[in-house]
C-alpha cells in the first residue's frame, strides 16, 4: 500500500550496498544455538571466500558455545533466504550468489548441549 | 463618583464554553480547508466537530493552576531527596539500569510526545481537540523536564547518565523507541492520535507506568515516585483523550473503522514491541522486584486489555491482530532480552549482569514452564565462562528488525527453540524482520520503513566506519565506566562504598 500523504511519497533506503565502502553485509544465525540472542551481522568483502568467512568471522563468534568445536562443516546444512542450499567453500561470497544483507543460516543436527532434552 | 457595579461572577459552565468552544470561530479570510489541510488526507471522515467529548472540562486558566500546584510539590521533594543523600537509599544500583534505560529512551518519548500533540492540536479543526492536545502537548513537556530533573541527582554519583541526549540520537537501542515516535510523528493526525493517544497512552501505558513508577518505590528511588505521582493525574487525563478520539472516530462515520483497525493492529504490536524492555526491567534489573512481566500482562494486558476490545466491539472493531503473538510470547521475552543485553553490554550505557541463584530460583517460580527449561541451561553456562576468567561477550553485532528496529531476539510463536526469520524484498532490497507483525507493518507502507536510519548497519557506514572505539566516541559512551557487566563496574564499587560509610562504623 502507499503512505497516505499529500504528495507523492518516496523513500530512500539507508543502508544501500554502496554505502558500505566496497564491503557488504551478511547476516548468519546457527540454529537452534539460541546462546547467541540474535543472528550476527558481519560487515564482509564480497570477495571474501566462503571459507575464509566461516574459519575467521564465524568460528571465533561461535567459539563460546559448548558445541562450537564439535561442528563438523561437511555435514552442515544450509539456508540462504530461509531455503536449502549448498555453498562452495572456495568461491567468494558473491560467487556463491551472496548478495548484500542476505540471511545465511547453519544447522546442526545432534548438536544441542544447551536445548532442552526433546 | 461612579459605583463599582460589582461584576457577575461566571458560572462553571459558562465560563468553560468561553474558555474552549468559543476560542472556535468561522474563517473568512481563508477557507477552512486551507486553514486545516492535514485534516483530510488520511481518508477519516468527521461530520461534526462539536460531538468531540471533553469529559474533564478542564480550561486552560484552571490547567496552569493545577500543573504549578503539582510542580511546588514536585521540586520540594526533589530538593528533600538529594538533600538527604536519596542515592544511597536505593536497594541496590543494579536498580539504576533500568532507570538508565528509561532516561536514554523513554524520556526523549515524552518530548516527541510533545512536540507530536502541539503539531496534531494546530491540524484539527475541533476546539474541544485543539484544547485537549494542547494540554497534553505541555502535560508531555513537563513530563520530560520532570523526569529529567528527578534523575539529574543521580548523574552527580553514578555513570551512564551524562549523555542521555547523545544516547538518544546515537545509541542503537534508544533507536528503538525513538523509531516508534518518529513513526507515529510522520504519520496524519488521526493516525498519531490512535498511535499514541490510544495505543501507547491507553492501551499500554499502564504496563509501563505501573511497574516502573512501584518499581521505583519498591526500591527506594524517591525522586522517580514523585516524578510518578505527579504525572499520574495527567495520565488520566491522556487515557481519556485517547478513548474519546477513536469512539469520536468510530461514530462518526462507519467508513472510519477499517481504517482504524489497521492503525490499531499496526500500533498495538509497534507499542507492544517498545515497550519489551520493561519485561526486562522488571524481571531482571529491579533488585526487589514488584510482579513479573507475566503477572503485569495478565492484569494490564489480558484484563483491561480484553475488556476495552469487549467495549469496543459493538463499534465492529476486533482485538488487534498480533494479540495471540504476543500472548505466547509473554512467557519469554525478558530472558531474550536480558540475553542479549548481557551479551551485548560492552556496547550499553548501562549495566546488565549474570542473574544471582536467587534471581535464577524466582525467574523459575514465575515462569515454570519456560525459564528452567530453556533460560537456565543458558544462564548456567554464562556463568561458567565467566568463572572461568572468559566472560561471554558477543562482538558479532546484532540484525535488526526493519521496523521495530530491536535486535531480532525473538523465536517463532510456536517453536521458543528457532529463531523468527523473516525477510522480503522491495525495489531490489531485501529487509529483514523479529515477527510477523513487523513484516506485515513494513508490507503496509514499504516506502515508509525502507528509510529506517538502523543503528547496527549505520555503524559500518561513515562516519564511524565499524571501528567500536570510534562509534563509543560518537555515541559519548564512556567505555568501562558506562558500559558492562555490573559486577566489578565503578557504580557497583561506588554504591557499596558510599552505602557503607552510611550503615556502618568502618
Amino acid at each position: 500500500m502507499p503512505v497516505a500523504a499529500t504528495k507523492d511519497y518516496v523513500g530512500v533506503p539507508r543502508d544501500v550496498a554502496a554505502n558500505f565502502h566496497g564491503k557488504q553485509l551478511v547476516y548468519v544465525s546457527w540454529d537452534r544455538h539460541l546462546l547467541f540472542a540474535a543472528p550476527f551481522l558481519l560487515c564482509v568483502p564480497p570477495e571474501m571466500s566462503f571459507r575464509e568467512m566461516v574459519d575467521g568471522p564465524l568460528a571465533m563468534l561461535f567459539q563460546p558455545d559448548p558445541d562450537a568445536a564439535a561442528i563438523d562443516w561437511t555435514q552442515v546444512e544450509w539456508l540462504k533466504s530461509n531455503q536449502p542450499w549448498t555453498p562452495d567453500f572456495n568461491r567468494s561470497l558473491a560467487d556463491n550468489g551472496i548478495a548484500h544483507k542476505d540471511q545465511i543460516r547453519l544447522r546442526t543436527p545432534g548438536l544441542n548441549s544447551l536445548l532442552p532434552a526433546a | 463618583m461612579d459605583m463599582k457595579a460589582s461584576k457577575k461572577k461566571l458560572g462553571l459552565k459558562e465560563r468553560y464554553r468561553l474558555m474552549t468552544r468559543d476560542l472556535g470561530w468561522e474563517t473568512t479570510y481563508q477557507p477552512k480547508d486551507k486553514v486545516f489541510p492535514y485534516v483530510g488526507y488520511e481518508g477519516i471522515r468527521i461530520h461534526d466537530w462539536d460531538k468531540w467529548e471533553d469529559p474533564f472540562r478542564l480550561t486552560m486558566d484552571s490547567y496552569w493552576k493545577y500543573q504549578a500546584e503539582k510542580e511546588r510539590k514536585f521540586y520540594a521533594i526533589i530538593d528533600a531527596h538529594a538533600q538527604n543523600n536519596g542515592h544511597l537509599n536505593l536497594t541496590d544500583a543494579r536498580y539504576l539500569s533500568a532507570l538508565k534505560i528509561f532516561l536514554q529512551a523513554i524520556s526523549p518519548g515524552e518530548y516527541a510526545a510533545h512536540k507530536g500533540f502541539a503539531r496534531v492540536g494546530r491540524e484539527f479543526p475541533g476546539v474541544g481537540t485543539q484544547v485537549a492536545c494542547q494540554m497534553q502537548a505541555i502535560d508531555e513537556i513537563r513530563h520530560a523536564q520532570t523526569q529529567i530533573h528527578a534523575m539529574s541527582n543521580y548523574n552527580r554519583y553514578y555513570n551512564g547518565f551524562h549523555a542521555f541526549a547523545d544516547t538518544r540520537d546515537r545509541i542503537w537501542y534508544t533507536s528503538v523507541a525513538r523509531s516508534f515516535f518518529d513513526d507515529a510523528m510522520s504519520a496524519g493526525p488521526f493516525e498519531f492520535m490512535i498511535a499514541i493517544g490510544f495505543s501507547f497512552e491507553y492501551v499500554l501505558t499502564n504496563l509501563l507506568f505501573v511497574p516502573f513508577m512501584s518499581g521505583a518505590a519498591y526500591n527506594g528511588d524517591m525522586a522517580t515516585v514523585t516524578f510518578g505521582f505527579s504525572a499520574q493525574s495527567d495520565e488520566a487525563r491522556h487515557m481519556t483523550l485517547g478513548l474519546e478520539c477513536i469512539k469520536f472516530m468510530l461514530e462518526q462515520d462507519p467508513a472510519n473503522v477499517p481504517i482504524v483497525q489497521g492503525w490499531i493492529d499496526k500500533w498495538f504490536w509497534r507499542g507492544f514491541r517498545v515497550l519489551g524492555l520493561v519485561s526486562t526491567m522488571m524481571d531482571y534489573m529491579l533488585p526487589k522486584r514488584v510482579m513479573s512481566w507475566r503477572e503485569a500482562w495478565n492484569i494490564y494486558g489480558v484484563e483491561n486489555g480484553g475488556a476495552l476490545f469487549k467495549d469496543l466491539a459493538r463499534y465492529g472493531i476486533r482485538p488487534p491482530k498480533g494479540w495471540d503473538d504476543a500472548e505466547q510470547a509473554i512467557d519469554h521475552m525478558s530472558h531474550q532480552f536480558m540475553l542479549g543485553l548481557y551479551q551485548w553490554s560492552f556496547g550499553t550505557a548501562f549495566h546488565s549482569w549474570i542473574p544471582s541463584d536467587d534471581d535464577m530460583d524466582w525467574l523459575s517460580a514465575k515462569y515454570p514452564d519456560t525459564f528452567d527449561k530453556y533460560y537456565r541451561p543458558r544462564w548456567d553456562h554464562i556463568k561458567k565462562l565467566a568463572a572461568a576468567g572468559t566472560p561471554f561477550k558477543n562482538y558479532g553485532l546484532a540484525k535488526l528488525c526493519q521496523t521495530c528496529q530491536l535486535p531480532t531476539v525473538f523465536t517463532e510463536p510456536d517453536d521458543p527453540t528457532l529463531t523468527c526469520h523473516r525477510e522480503t524484498a522491495y525495489k531490489g532490497e531485501k529487509y529483514h524482520f523479529c515477527s510477523d507483525g513487523c513484516q506485515h507493518i513494513f508490507e503496509n507502507e514499504p516506502e515508509k520503513y525502507i528509510q529506517a536510519w538502523l543503528p547496527m548497519p549505520q555503524l559500518f557506514q561513515d562516519p564511524v566506519k565499524g571501528d567500536l572505539g570510534e562509534w563509543m566516541k560518537w555515541v559519548s559512551l564512556l567505555d568501562g565506566k558506562d558500559n558492562g557487566d555490573y559486577a566489578g563496574s565503578e557504580d557497583q564499587k561506588n554504591f557499596e562504598a558510599w552505602r557503607g560509610l552510611a550503615t556502618t562504623n568502618q
